[in-house]
């Protein structure tokens, strides 16, 4: 199997997986070179976690913020960051701006 | 509150955010006021279905106008004495408290949220891929004290896996190294691309080994995208891909110069 097929493959299958679908169309049929760049369930570990995201089941009690400070420091990576917030005492989902102790945040992308 | 919150580490932190803007299901416990028949109940859940008109409750981080949302399943899990578990798949930036304190205006009783889980947030699920902190802490144990990382790898994902839900462009070897350097997409660089590109929506441009390179915005959508020879396909937003990883084709003025 060629490289590009590979990487195909894996968008498929992490596209199924979230339940949607990639109907594709072809344009150019150029494989890829292997001499650079890494399919992405092979980087190397400092890499994979550089390039990782977590599906993180958030406990209650903390804010979103503080979980996302906690992991920082797990992982020992100048950043990190998460989407959408789960506030411990108050919810919504979408873009906002901190506002007060009750407010919610998310990141503005 | 509990549940999905997908979290970008190091380089990922720039892209995670885009989630936020997908569609998202939740699993909420709402405490009635007073007791109400099963069937009364079943009748204003459903009443919820589709589009609603929704005011951000008064502690809020948005504008408080009214707006329209949509809420495309909604359903009864178990309902005893005055708590009801609901199930709702919805828009992003829908108020569950909200949802909540409305049904029970509806029921002529009065309700609040009692409880709120998230399930689901485009890409992420409640799956096996969803892991707790603890178990995060483990394999970050066992890859450090071991050199084993296969755990590690079943509870950090690859950063593609926030980028699932979107439309996507594959894009050749020869027009990497210039989108990590921020340039646009242009139509000689697109290798494929999936049906439901839309122009001035988000777009996801791999590289052809499946790797992240930037999220952009569509300037075209994919019928006139596959016609064009030429021109600007999609504006370079958030580059993932460091500089440097795949040749550079692109010309430079100084390269060009000594030609």
């Amino acid at each position: 199997m060629g490289l590009r097929e590979k990487g195909v493959e894996f968008l498929d299958k992490i596209t199924r997986k979230s339940g949607y679908i990639n109907d594709w169309i072809v344009i150019r049929e150029a494989d890829t070179s292997s001499d650079y760049g890494v399919l992405p369930y092979e980087r190397k570990t400092v890499d994979h976690i550089n390039f990782g995201v977590i599906n993180l089941d958030k406990p209650p009690g903390p804010t979103s913020h503080e979980v996302v400070a906690w992991i920082k420091r797990m992982f020992n990576v100048d950043k990190a960051g998460h989407g959408g917030t789960l506030e411990p005492r108050y919810l919504v989902c979408g873009v906002g701006k901190p506002q007060g102790d009750w407010g919610t945040t998310s990141r503005v992308s | 509150m509990t549940g999905v919150l997908p979290v970008g580490l190091a380089e990922s932190t720039k892209v995670i955010g885009n989630v936020v803007h997908s569609v998202k299901e939740y699993v909420m416990v709402v405490q009635l006021h007073e007791n109400i028949e099963k069937e009364k109940i079943r009748e204003i859940v459903n009443y919820f279905k589709g589009q609603i008109y929704q005011k951000p409750p008064l502690r809020s981080s948005v504008k408080r106008t009214i707006r329209v949302k949509t809420i495309y399943e909604i359903e009864v899990l178990d309902s005893q004495d005055k708590y009801i578990l609901l199930r709702v798949l919805c828009d992003p930036g829908t108020y569950m408290r909200k949802l909540a304190h409305d049904m029970g205006l509806l029921l002529g009783v009065g309700a609040h949220m009692r409880e709120l889980r998230r399930t689901r947030t485009g890409p992420f699920r409640e799956d096996e891929t969803l892991v707790t902190l603890q178990e995060l802490n483990e394999a970050l144990y066992i890859w450090r004290t071991t050199g084993k990382d296969s755990y590690l790898r079943r509870t950090v994902l690859p950063v593609e896996v926030s980028t699932a839900h979107l439309p996507k462009i594959l894009i050749l070897d020869t027009a990497v190294d210039a989108i990590a350097h921020g340039a646009n997409l242009a139509a000689p660089g697109v290798a494929a691309l999936t049906k439901n590109v839309e122009a001035n929506k988000t777009v996801a441009i791999y590289t052809l080994k499946g790797e992240l390179v930037a999220l952009g915005k569509a300037i075209r959508n994919t019928e006139e995208i596959v016609k064009m020879d030429k021109g600007i396909v999609a504006k370079t937003k958030r580059v993932v891909m460091p500089r440097g990883v795949y040749p550079k084709y692109w010309k430079t003025k100084e390269s060009t110069g000594t030609q």
